[in-house]
């Protein structure tokens, strides 16, 4: 039976031949991450079951990486919960390493696994072929519980990559555009897959940052076929796949899409809703107050080699604070040892510690009323980076970057 | 019987609860938060049989499951939307909260009417009329029915 790349992950952790879009499987889950978030709550369900007990801590990461450092003697409280629950139960724990799913990224997803992620994000690990997808904290504590799940075998949307990207223009780009084209919920309770060979272009660091935004479609996970770069990727990382699987040619999508890469722009997502996208070309009259670049979605040091390239001997606007956040200590170590942090640091931003910062709107850099941000975060939703009545821009980080210096939304060919 | 407190289409989880309030001890410490952003009198007007109608694509974006629960603890019965995003909806029925699909009732009722629901036959009454829910699949009304997917591991 032909089956996509979905089917057959679900297939495989089903202990199963086959599986088709619409089942209802029990599935054997590989990994299960959970951060600061959320955990706190799911300890406390926990230590309220009947007969408390977890089927495989090895598969356990959690990470706290949302309000790192603690902002508040509440945080203080969950976090030590979190902290002690972990070691009192032998799960790896994380603390201060960096955002939750490029500490994944780097040091745990294997293609073909299926993970879930107490956090709505976790489709990033469809850059290396991996079924994430989010969940809440009873479906983790159940998953714990039990080391299964249920899953609804998702429907999947197939997106042909064909072409490469011009110069200037980034994977967020390419994301914002295909989220504007098919919706908000263009892609709810399904899988979106990208194959073609303009995926074989895309850096990983590209690839997790067209996955990592899926959910943002409502997408239950994203995948993408693994190749030379993702092996290159996981041998550098020290790591062996679990089962590299693709979708079969004559396998059922529910529809496809063919996309020629050389014909996307920058763009950038408006105020509330991600899926509200505009030329950023269109956008020169919005005034900023404050810049962020980092998150799970463009924090990597590609991204910090781009917005360094753009603002390198140039200075941040009087009127804006410009935050750079690297997603994680590696990538911060890398940052500073190319220089990338000095060029910040002399052109007047402020260079933060690895967390989800700016983009979570809980933690650092949270804006005040009437104020407009831009930013390589994950969401524009009101209130989403701090006041309810604010306004959020998501863009690339040479927009972000380029923004910055000019204190408007602007290219960064036009600077 | 219980009111109706209506919410636009792609109403997604920080607007029903906000980030910084997710990382407080407790739920009912986070719940008088519920809506702030969008109805700052939500938390102290709702009464528990309340309910929540919404237009397409409500519980969109963030995965945290504070968002079903601190509507849950405020009382409300229901939330009948003509969709809802994927994880909200999960989340809901796992922690035992009806989540219900209603292509029709969020274009014939207003702000502040009376409304009831019989979740066993699917029935709404509001306004005099009667309306008819999208059944849950049968996995779902399963876990529902058992009070949430925790009271199964508790068994």
């Amino acid at each position: 039976m032909a089956m996509t790349m979905a089917e057959k992950i679900i297939a495989a952790a089903a202990g199963k031949e086959s599986c088709k879009a619409g089942d209802i499987e029990t599935v054997t889950v590989d990994k299960m991450m959970s951060n600061d978030g959320t955990t706190h709550l799911t300890i406390d369900m926990y230590n309220n079951l009947k007969n408390p007990h977890i089927a495989d801590v090895s598969k356990l990461v959690w990470i706290i990486d949302h309000n790192i450092p603690a902002d508040s003697p509440k945080t203080a409280a969950s976090h030590k919960k979190m902290r002690e629950f972990a070691k009192e139960n032998g799960i790896t724990f994380y603390e201060g390493e960096g955002v939750c799913h490029q500490i994944m990224m780097e040091n745990h997803v294997r293609p073909g696994e299926l993970i879930f992620g107490a956090d709505s994000h976790t489709c990033a690990y469809g850059a290396l072929g991996a079924f994430g997808t989010g969940v809440g904290c009873t479906d983790y504590l159940y998953s714990i519980v039990t080391g299964t799940s249920w899953l609804l075998v998702p429907e999947t949307i197939r997106f042909n990559l064909h072409g490469s990207l011009k110069p200037g223009v980034y994977a967020r780009d390419l994301i914002l555009t295909i989220i504007g084209k098919i919706s908000a919920n263009g892609a709810n309770y399904k899988a979106m897959e990208f194959a073609g060979e303009g995926l074989h272009d895309l850096s990983i660091a590209d690839r997790i940052a067209i996955c990592n935004l899926c959910v943002e479609a409502g997408a239950k996970t994203a995948l993408m076929e693994v190749d030379d770069v993702a092996m290159d990727y996981l041998k550098e990382h020290g790591r062996e796949p679990k089962a590299i699987f693709k979708s079969d040619d004559d396998a059922e999508f529910s529809e496809v899409y063919d996309i020629d890469l050389s014909e996307i722009e920058p763009i950038v997502a408006k105020p509330h809703f991600v899926d509200n996208i505009a030329p950023a070309k269109d956008c020169s009259d919005v005034k900023i107050d404050e810049a962020f670049l980092g998150s799970c979605n463009n924090g990597r040091i590609e991204d910090l080699r781009v917005g360094a390239a753009v603002i390198k001997g140039k200075h941040v606007h009087p009127k804006v604070r410009f935050f750079v956040v690297p997603a994680s200590r590696a990538v911060y170590k890398q940052a500073l040892k190319e220089g990338l942090l000095d060029i910040f640091m002399e052109a007047g931003a402020m260079v933060m510690n690895p967390n989800c910062s700016v983009c979570w709107g809980a933690c650092q850099g949270v804006i005040g009323e009437g104020e407009t941000l831009i930013s390589t975060g994950t969401r524009n939703f009101k209130g989403r980076a701090g006041h309810k009545d604010s306004f959020v821009y998501l863009a690339s980080a040479a927009t972000v970057a380029a923004s910055a210096v000019a204190g408007y939304i602007t290219v960064a060919e036009d600077l | 019987m219980g009111k109706v407190f209506k919410f636009h289409k792609d109403v997604d989880t920080d607007q029903i609860i906000a980030s910084q309030y997710l990382l407080f001890p407790t739920i009912d410490e986070m719940k008088v938060h519920t809506f702030e952003s969008l109805n700052s009198e939500f938390a102290s007007q709702v009464k528990p049989g309340d309910f929540v109608v919404a237009d397409e694509n409500f519980g969109c974006g963030s995965s945290r499951e504070q968002a079903p629960s601190v509507l849950k603890a405020l009382g409300v019965k229901a939330v009948i939307a003509k969709s809802f995003a994927r994880i909200f909806y999960r989340n809901s029925i796992n922690i035992g909260m009806p989540v219900i699909v209603s292509k029709e009732l969020y274009d014939v009722v207003k702000d502040g009417d009376d409304m009831e629901l019989d979740l066993l036959s699917g029935k709404i009454l509001a306004n005099g009329k009667e309306y008819s829910c999208t059944k849950l699949p049968a996995k779902m009304q399963e876990i529902l029915d058992q009070g949430g997917l925790i009271a199964s591991l508790n068994k």
